[in-house]
């Protein structure tokens, strides 16, 4: 009873915000990576680009609720998803025309896109900001909980409560589905294989006839999808707020060059890596040994190896080491 | 023919400045408050607010013979120093206002006084920077704020634990110059009258995630979470997730967290929580209501009455002293804010204006009841609330 009530404590304060916000932070590192990859620059304005998917999202949503659809338990915003999608994919293939394509053409260096992205970075955010507003914005609905912290000790007689939010299961469920429909697509359909192709050759896969502007578009497709969906479902899980998912922005590379750049499998790792760095090496393992140890060693003191001021500095430390003893991430993702 | 046009034009545009710079000028305010950052959901209603004392001001007639008071927003950021110093410096030498309506939280607040106020010796009044280290900042005699010392708050709020017989509580603060300021105070009353904190646990704002900050409170225990952040920031996303985890039920919340946005959302399951807030009761505040509602602004916002009488006290300050200058303001500020004097309310500068003109004194009350003491800041009373059925309760006023 005792290990039990130590281990879910530890479950519902670490192991599945870490794994919810694992989820999170992946799958915006998968869009970040596959830019890299492919496209060859990193891209400040991904966390904007979220942003600005989750917004669509959010207006259709509230067309949905204001027409009284709804999904019972799911949120409604699932069913407006594909429209967020739509509207970001057409603000991100716009700007590739106006923007990105003209770099493009002159075969600029990397770091000249990367500036660009900021330019487009800032444009994004204040087209979010105009059309939605700077404040928090809700429009979960649904049931907000699998099970509740309170529900949970009456159901288990335990003295700890264990809480699974909605947002949560939902969001590992899509994460492992998207990640599996993205694998099938680059390493069995043809437009996958052209697109690895071009990423890892430009000049041969031209010469063997690929349609580079093609590639370029489904690539930015499915940034799109891949943003729209990481901004949802974050937004779902805490709140949207335009001013954070420019702050997500960190934490997303960071998990894309833990993982390795370039490297889709990496870019996954690299998000649990990080968030788990974040969640776990600062906790305060009082609660837990109290349970855990006999009662003459409970220990007084919080047992936290560290106060949680340090938790961004655990991230890129690890980061540090990471690049110090493989320069291409985990995964053997491209040099920085 | 073109060029002729245009030069005709070009004339015609100089004879009209120069025709309006000869019947009245135009003496300007700096309003520096963080249009982008983590209060910008805050800062449109505040500014609304001050210009709307100035526009009062204008509307009068009784201002300083044919000077009209203008504002030049600026972005205070409310967290970059840096970014607020270069938006303060560009109000003074470019702009040329006279005095700062600002700066809003207490780090760039600091930041913009000891690098653009005090070397060009421009008075600045806060509306909300509460920080205690800003008590005894070298500024002076330019600083001004119509918002409370937060070592008045840290009083207030171990008072009310007290009050309720809590000895035992876990502390999280957002991680800046209010937070840290606000926390200090707090924790060292509720200590010295016989209280405990568990862990006094930082947050930063608008981060991605919170659930390393409340495992480690969770573990620390207490008997409720003291939050001392921002309602629409990190210390609503400090509340979420420890509701979200089962880790508190009970938040007792300072100032900062004060939002009809965060009962509307939360407030259901914040049963029983509690706080504090500067608030006005009275008069004054009631006077306020009538003139924002009737200007369409949203007066009922945080901090949006210290902004209007921040503003108001600049421009009665300029009357006292007979000129609009840095040097009327700072000279006189203190004579107006507080007594002997006629009481002025909200919506009645146009008769404040019309009293200093004939020589009279005023005490002007506003919509917070301004009273400066010490150094030149508001000394605060305080709104007890409680959330009951997911909405605000007042329970005294201390």
């Amino acid at each position: 009873m005792e290990f039990l009530n130590g281990f879910v404590a530890l479950a519902n304060f670490v192991l599945i915000p870490g794994v919810a916000y694992g989820s999170q932070l992946a799958l915006g590192a998968l869009g970040v990576t596959l830019i890299y990859g492919i496209l060859r620059f990193s891209n400040f304005a991904h966390g904007d680009t979220m942003a600005f998917g989750t917004m669509c999202t959010i207006l259709v949503t509230w067309g949905l609720q204001g027409m009284g659809v709804s999904l019972g338990p799911l949120p409604t915003a699932l069913l407006a998803i594909p429209f967020g999608i739509l509207g970001c994919a057409a603000l991100i293939l716009f700007t590739d025309r106006v923007v990105y394509r003209f770099y493009r053409a002159q075969r600029v260096k990397p770091v000249i896109m990367v500036i660009v992205s900021m330019g487009v970075m800032f444009i994004y955010n204040g087209v979010t900001r105009f059309i939605i507003g700077t404040e928090d914005q809700n429009f979960a609905d649904g049931e907000r909980f699998l099970i509740g912290a309170r529900e949970f000790r009456t159901l288990t007689g335990l003295d700890e409560g264990l809480a699974i939010r909605t947002t949560q299961g939902l969001t590992v469920v899509t994460a492992v589905i998207v990640v599996a429909v993205l694998f099938w697509f680059l390493n069995r359909t043809r437009t996958g294989k052209s697109m690895r192709a071009y990423s890892d050759n430009e000049d041969l896969a031209l010469l063997s006839g690929i349609n580079p502007e093609r590639v370029v578009m489904v690539t930015w497709l499915i940034v799109a999808a891949l943003a729209t969906i990481a901004g949802v479902l974050y937004g779902l899980d805490k709140s949207f707020k335009p001013f954070t998912y420019f702050q997500l922005l960190l934490p997303i590379f960071a998990a894309a060059i833990v993982g390795g750049l370039g490297s889709p499998l990496g870019a996954i790792a690299g998000g649990f890596v990080i968030a788990f760095s974040e969640v776990a090496i600062t906790y305060a393992w009082k609660k837990v040994l109290g349970y855990w140890m006999p009662e003459s060693l409970a220990p007084d003191s919080l047992v936290q190896l560290m106060s949680t001021d340090y938790k961004f500095a655990v991230s890129f430390v690890i980061l540090l080491i990471v690049l110090l003893f493989r320069p291409t991430g985990l995964f053997r993702g491209k040099s920085v | 023919m073109k060029k002729m046009l245009l030069a005709t034009v070009a004339t015609a545009l100089t004879a009209g400045t120069a025709y309006a710079a000869a019947h009245s000028s135009e003496t300007k305010i700096g309003v520096i408050l963080g249009f982008t950052g983590p209060i910008e959901s805050l800062t449109p209603m505040m500014a609304d607010s001050a210009e709307l004392a100035l526009k009062e001001i204008n509307e009068s007639g009784n201002f300083l013979d044919g000077v009209t008071l203008g504002s030049v927003r600026a972005d205070s950021t409310c967290v970059d120093s840096a970014a607020a110093t270069a938006a303060a410096e560009r109000l003074v030498t470019t702009d040329g206002v006279v005095a700062i309506m600002g700066a809003d939280c207490s780090g760039v607040t600091g930041a913009v006084l000891s690098n653009v106020a005090v070397p060009n010796g421009i008075p600045m009044v806060s509306p909300s920077a509460t920080s205690p280290g800003l008590s005894t900042a070298e500024d002076n005699g330019l600083f001004f704020r119509t918002a409370p010392s937060d070592a008045r708050q840290g009083e207030v709020l171990s008072g009310i634990l007290a009050d309720k017989g809590i000895t035992s509580v876990a502390v999280t603060y957002t991680n800046n110059d209010y937070g840290k300021g606000l926390s200090d105070s707090f924790i060292s009353s509720f200590e010295a009258s016989g209280g405990t904190v568990t862990l006094n646990a930082p947050h930063e704002d608008n981060k991605a995630d919170y659930s390393a900050e409340i495992g480690a409170l969770a573990s620390a225990g207490g008997d409720l979470l003291v939050v001392l952040g921002y309602s629409d920031s990190g210390g609503k996303g400090m509340i979420q997730a420890a509701l979200d985890t089962g880790a508190f039920d009970t938040f007792m919340m300072g100032d900062g967290m004060y939002g009809d946005a965060l009962v509307a959302e939360l407030g259901a399951d914040m049963e029983d929580s509690f706080g504090a807030v500067p608030w006005s009761e009275g008069a004054g505040a009631d006077a306020f209501k009538t003139i924002t509602d009737a200007a369409g602004i949203n007066g009922e916002s945080s901090f949006t009455r210290e902004s209007y009488d921040a503003a108001a006290l600049i421009a009665l300050a300029m009357m006292a002293g007979g000129e609009a200058s840095s040097a009327a303001v700072k000279d006189n500020l203190l004579a107006v804010a507080n007594g002997p004097g006629e009481e002025i309310l909200p919506g009645e500068l146009g008769k404040a204006l019309q009293i200093l003109k004939d020589g009279g004194e005023v005490d002007y009350v506003g919509a917070t009841n301004v009273e400066l003491i010490g150094p030149g800041e508001a000394a605060g009373s305080y709104r007890y609330y409680t959330i009951k059925g997911g909405a605000y309760e007042t329970v005294d006023f201390r």
